[in-house]
C-alpha cells in the first residue's frame, strides 16, 4: 500500500497495533463505570401481560419483493419500493425510500447509486418521473435514505462505506461521514433537542454516531458479530437498537457509551433485517430473515411473543408515527399492519 | 501451491451466520446422548435405519430451546427447506411434520469423515460461482483479469468426469453427476440471478428444489485459494460450460437490464472482497478512539434507571402497550381516535396536554403546545424568544440558496441594535454570532439558538406548566371513551368487537404466546 500520510516512524503496522491498543484501552474504560446490568435493574418492573397482536391489512400491490418502506407523518399512508420495474419508479432495485416530512415528495434510490426525489400528486394522468429530481450521487449503491427535519435535506448511506447529507434543491453534497470500513447499511436520525446526529449501521458491524455539522464520528460501537442491517433510536435519544445478521438485536446506551442489552434467543438463527421501537420504548419489534417477528421487552430483555404470518423473509418493519400499529413489508410480495 | 500476490484484507467476509448456526441445531440434533431419538423407522413395508420421526424433532426442538410449538415446527421447517433434513415420505413437499413421518439427516459437516453426496463433489455454490464469473469476465474481456482474480483463477487440463462420478451415490432426486445437477438447479432460477448472489438477490430455498447453498468450509484465503485451483482442474468443463450459457442468456436481455445486473454481479464479488485497510482507515480510527477515550461517560445505573422512568411515564401514552382511546382505527376501523388526534385540532386529549409535561422537545413538537405556548410568552412578552428560535430553525433546515436571505432576516428582525423583536443573547455569544454573520452558513445561529432554547426550557417553560393556563387546558381536556359497541350496527358488517388494548391480563385466558396468527396469517378482518 502507498506510504504517503504516514510519519517518520509510522507503518501500516503500527498504526494498526496502536488502533488495536486504543480499542483495548477504550473497553476498560467503559467497563469501570458499568455497575449494573439492565435486567437486574428492570427487575422490579411489571412484567407485561399476554400478547395480542395481529395482521389488520395486508397490502398486495407489489410484483416483487418489497424491499423497503416508510410512513407519512398523516400516520395513514406508507410509501413502499420493491425490486420491479414500475412505471414511475424507472430503476430496478429500489433499497431505500423515505416519506418527507410534509407528505408532499418521497425519496427513493438503489442500485443506481442515487437518490432521487419525486414530488408526489394525486393526479393519475401525471408522469412522476418526468417531475424526478436527482439529489444524492454516491459511487456505490444507495441503502438507506432520510429526510430531515424539512423536506430540504436528505441524509443518505451507500454502499460505498460513507453516509452524506444533501441540500434537495441543488443537489449539492453538504457534508460527507467517512468512517465505515465496508458498506453502510441503515441509518436514523436522533430525536434530540438540538438534531444534530444521526448513527448508521454497516457491514464492518460497526454502529457510529455522527455530528452532521462536522461531518465527525462521535461515538462507535463494536460489539456485533455480523453486518449491522438496521439501527433505531430509542424514543428518548440516549440510547439506539440495532438488528444484525448474527440473529441478535442489541442496545447502545449513548451517555454509558456501551451495549446495555443483548436480545437473542438460541431459536432465532437467522439475521434481524430491521428494528423499530414502539412509542414508550418498552417493546422493539424486529422482522428476521426466517419469515418471523420477533417482540421484546427492552427492560427486562425476554421476548414478548412472535409472529408469523409473511411467506418470505422480512425486509423492512417499521412503527407509524403515532404508534397505532407497525407496518412489516416482506419479499413475500406484501406489507402487513400489524396492531 | 505457491501463494501468488497476497489476498487482500484479512479472512473473506463470513456470507451466512445463520447457516453455521444451522448446522450447530443440526449437530447437537445428531448427538448420541442428548440428540433426537434415532431408531429404525417403518416406511410402509421398508425399515429405514438412523431415521428420527417429525413428532421426535419437534418434541426436542421444544426441550432444548424452550418455545412453542408452534415455533418449533417453523424452525423444524426451516432446517428441512435448506436441506439439513430430508422427509422420506412425500419428499416434495419441504416441512417438518409433526407426526411419525420419517426424516434422515442430510449433512455430514466434519468433511473428514465420509462426506455425503452434495458435499465432496459440489464444493460450496459460492466458489462455483465466482469461478463461473472469473470465467465469464475471462470470456468477455480476452484474459483482462484484475491482479487478486488472476490467483483464483487458472487454466488448467480438462475435467475428468469419471473421477468424480464415483464419489456420488444418488440422492433422491437422482441426480447424475455434479454437472447435470447444477445445471437442473439453475434451471429453477434466473441464470444470472441464481448464481450471482447479490446481497440482495438470493431467493429463498425454493421448496421441490435440492438446491446446494455456500457453506463457508475455508475460512483461510490461503485455503480457499488452494482449493479453488485444485477444484477447477477436475470441473473446467462445467465452468466453462456456465460462464458461456450465462453470457448467452444475457445477450437476449435488453440493454438497460443488462446494465443493471452487471452491476449487481460485479457490486456482490467487490462486496465479498473486504476492502483494503489504508492509512487513512487506521488513523481515523486512532482519532476515534482517542477522542472516546476523553469523554466523559454515565454510569450504567443512572442511564439505564434512566429507561425505567421514561418507559413508565410513556407507557399509557402507547397504544401497542396500553391501548388508546376511543379504540385503535386499526383494530376497529373507527377513524374517531385519529380525528381527536389531529395535529391541529380544538381541543386536545388530555393524554396530549398531559404530554406537554413531559419534555420541553415534546411541548414544541406538537403544532397545538407550541402554540399555546406561545400565547403564554406573550402574557410574558417574551414571544420573541419562540419566533426566533423558529426561524433558527427554518434556516438550519432549508435550502441552501434560502441561507443568505434567511441570516440577514433573522439579523435585522432579532439581533440587530434597535431591532423590532430583539432578543436578549449574552455578550460572548453574540459577538460569536455577529463575527460569523459576515459568511453566512446554515449554522451560524446554532450558538444563539441554543442559548435562547435553554433560556425558555430553564425559565419560561417550567411556569408555563405551571401557569394557569395551563391548568385550564388540562382541565379542557377531553378524554375519550372506549367503543364498546357500535353506534349504529345495522350499517356496518357484523364484528365482534376487538378490544381497545393490546395486552391482556395475564391470569385470564391460556392463550399460546402467538396468538398473533398461524403461519397461514391472521388477517383480522373475518
Amino acid at each position: 500500500m502507498a506510504a504517503d500520510g504516514l510519519h517518520e516512524n509510522e507503518t501500516l503496522a503500527s498504526l494498526k497495533s496502536e488502533a488495536e491498543s486504543l480499542k483495548g484501552k477504550l473497553e476498560e474504560e467503559r467497563a469501570k463505570l458499568h455497575d449494573v446490568e439492565l435486567h437486574q435493574v428492570a427487575e422490579r418492573v411489571e412484567a407485561l401481560g399476554q400478547f395480542v397482536m395481529k395482521t389488520r391489512r395486508t397490502l398486495k400491490g407489489h410484483g416483487n419483493k418489497v424491499l423497503c418502506m416508510d410512513w407519512c407523518k398523516d400516520k395513514r399512508r406508507i410509501v413502499s419500493s420493491s425490486q420491479e420495474h414500475a412505471v414511475t419508479m424507472p430503476c430496478t432495485w429500489v433499497m431505500a425510500c423515505a416519506y418527507a416530512p410534509s407528505g408532499c415528495a418521497i425519496a427513493c434510490g438503489g442500485l443506481d447509486n442515487k437518490c432521487s426525489v419525486y414530488p408526489l400528486t394525486f393526479d393519475k394522468n401525471e408522469n412522476m418521473a418526468a417531475k424526478k429530481k436527482s439529489v444524492a450521487m454516491h459511487t456505490n449503491y444507495l441503502s438507506a435514505c432520510s429526510f430531515t427535519n424539512s423536506d430540504m435535506q436528505i441524509l443518505t448511506a451507500s454502499g460505498d462505506g460513507t453516509c452524506a447529507l444533501w441540500d434537495v434543491e441543488s443537489g449539492q453534497l453538504l457534508q460527507s461521514f467517512h468512517g465505515h470500513g465496508a458498506d453502510v447499511l441503515c441509518l436514523d436520525l436522533a430525536p434530540s433537542e438540538t438534531g444534530n446526529t444521526f448513527v448508521s449501521g454497516g457491514c464492518d458491524k460497526k454502529a457510529m454516531v455522527w455530528d452532521m455539522r462536522s461531518g465527525q464520528c462521535v461515538q462507535a460501537f463494536e460489539t456485533h458479530e455480523s453486518d449491522i442491517n438496521s439501527v433505531r433510536y430509542y424514543p428518548s435519544g440516549d440510547a439506539f437498537a440495532s438488528g444484525s445478521d448474527d440473529a441478535t438485536c442489541r442496545l447502545y446506551d449513548l451517555r454509558a457509551d456501551r451495549e446495555v442489552a443483548i436480545y437473542s434467543k438460541e431459536s432465532i438463527i437467522f439475521g434481524a433485517s430491521s428494528v423499530d421501537f414502539s412509542l414508550s420504548g418498552r417493546l422493539l419489534f424486529a422482522g428476521y430473515n426466517d419469515y418471523t417477528i420477533n417482540v421484546w421487552d427492552v427492560l427486562k430483555g425476554s421476548r414478548v411473543s412472535i409472529l408469523f404470518g409473511h411467506e418470505n423473509r422480512v425486509s423492512t418493519l417499521r412503527v407509524s408515527p403515532d404508534g397505532t400499529a407497525f407496518c412489516s413489508g416482506s419479499w413475500d410480495h406484501t406489507l402487513r399492519v400489524w396492531a | 501451491m505457491a501463494a501468488g500476490p497476497a489476498p487482500l484484507g484479512g479472512h473473506p467476509r463470513a456470507q451466512k451466520p445463520h447457516l453455521s448456526k444451522m448446522e450447530r441445531v443440526v449437530v447437537s440434533m445428531q448427538d448420541p446422548d442428548q440428540g433426537v431419538k434415532m431408531q429404525s423407522q417403518r416406511l410402509l413395508i421398508t425399515v429405514i435405519p438412523h431415521a428420527v420421526t417429525g413428532n421426535d424433532v419437534v418434541e426436542w426442538l421444544i426441550q432444548k430451546y424452550c418455545i412453542a410449538e408452534d415455533e418449533a415446527l417453523h424452525l423444524g421447517t426451516l432446517l428441512v427447506q435448506h436441506g439439513y433434513l430430508y422427509p422420506l415420505r412425500d419428499p416434495r413437499r419441504l416441512l417438518l411434520r409433526p407426526d411419525e413421518t420419517p426424516y434422515r439427516f442430510q449433512v455430514r459437516l466434519n468433511w473428514e469423515q465420509t462426506p455425503y453426496f452434495w458435499m465432496s463433489t459440489l464444493w460450496p455454490a459460492a466458489e462455483l460461482d465466482y469461478a463461473i464469473y472469473l470465467a465469464k469476465k475471462n470470456i468477455r474481456k480476452q484474459g483482462a483479469l484484475v491482479d487478486h482474480e488472476k490467483v483464483g483463477y487458472h487454466h488448467p487440463s480438462p475435467a475428468t468426469p469419471a473421477e468424480s462420478s464415483q464419489r456420488n451415490p444418488s440422492p433422491t432426486s437422482g441426480a447424475h453427476s455434479p454437472g447435470s445437477k447444477l445445471i437442473q438447479m439453475h434451471k429453477h432460477t434466473h441464470p444470472i440471478e441464481g448464481v450471482s448472489e447479490g446481497r440482495w438477490g438470493v431467493h429463498p430455498p425454493e421448496l421441490g428444489v435440492g438446491k446446494s447453498f455456500p457453506l463457508e468450509t475455508f475460512n483461510h484465503p490461503q485455503a480457499h485459494y488452494d482449493q479453488l485451483h485444485r477444484k477447477i482442474n477436475h470441473t473446467w468443463d462445467l465452468v466453462v460450460m456456465q460462464a458461456r450459457e450465462q453470457l448467452r442468456a444475457a445477450k437476449q436481455r435488453r440493454k438497460g437490464d443488462r446494465l443493471v445486473i452487471a452491476c449487481q454481479e460485479q457490486t456482490y464479488w467487490l462486496v465479498n472482497r473486504p476492502p483494503t485497510k489504508t492509512v487513512d482507515f487506521y488513523k481515523r480510527r486512532i482519532e476515534c478512539c482517542r477522542k472516546a477515550l476523553g469523554r466523559t461517560r454515565v454510569k450504567s445505573s443512572v442511564c439505564l434507571e434512566a429507561y425505567l422512568k421514561f418507559s413508565s411515564q410513556r407507557g399509557p401514552h402507547d397504544p401497542l402497550l396500553s391501548g388508546c382511546l376511543p379504540s385503535n382505527p386499526w383494530v376497529t376501523d373507527d377513524d374517531t381516535y385519529w380525528a381527536m388526534n389531529a395535529p391541529s385540532v380544538a381541543v386536545p386529549t388530555k393524554l396530549r396536554v398531559e404530554q406537554w409535561a413531559f419534555s420541553f422537545r415534546e411541548l414544541l413538537e406538537d403544532p397545538v403546545g407550541r402554540a399555546h405556548f406561545m400565547d403564554f410568552l406573550q402574557t410574558e412578552f417574551s414571544a420573541e424568544n419562540l419566533s426566533f428560535w423558529e426561524a433558527c430553525e427554518e434556516l438550519r433546515h432549508g435550502g441552501q440558496a434560502q441561507v443568505p436571505a434567511l441570516v440577514d432576516a433573522v439579523y435585522q428582525q432579532f439581533l440587530a441594535p434597535g431591532a423590532a423583536r430583539w432578543v436578549n443573547i449574552d455578550s460572548r455569544t453574540m459577538e460569536r454570532t455577529l463575527e460569523g454573520l459576515g459568511r453566512p452558513h446554515r449554522h451560524v445561529l446554532d450558538d444563539a439558538q441554543l442559548h435562547i432554547y435553554m433560556l425558555m426550557k430553564k425559565d419560561s417553560y417550567p411556569r408555563f406548566l405551571k401557569s394557569d393556563l395551563y391548568k385550564d387546558l388540562l382541565a379542557e381536556a377531553v378524554v375519550p371513551l372506549e367503543t364498546k359497541r357500535r353506534v349504529f350496527p345495522f350499517m356496518w358488517k357484523p364484528r365482534h368487537s376487538s378490544p381497545s388494548l393490546a395486552l391482556l391480563p395475564t391470569s385470564t385466558s391460556g392463550e399460546p404466546e402467538a396468538a398473533a396468527g398461524s403461519p397461514g396469517g391472521g388477517d383480522g378482518e373475518t
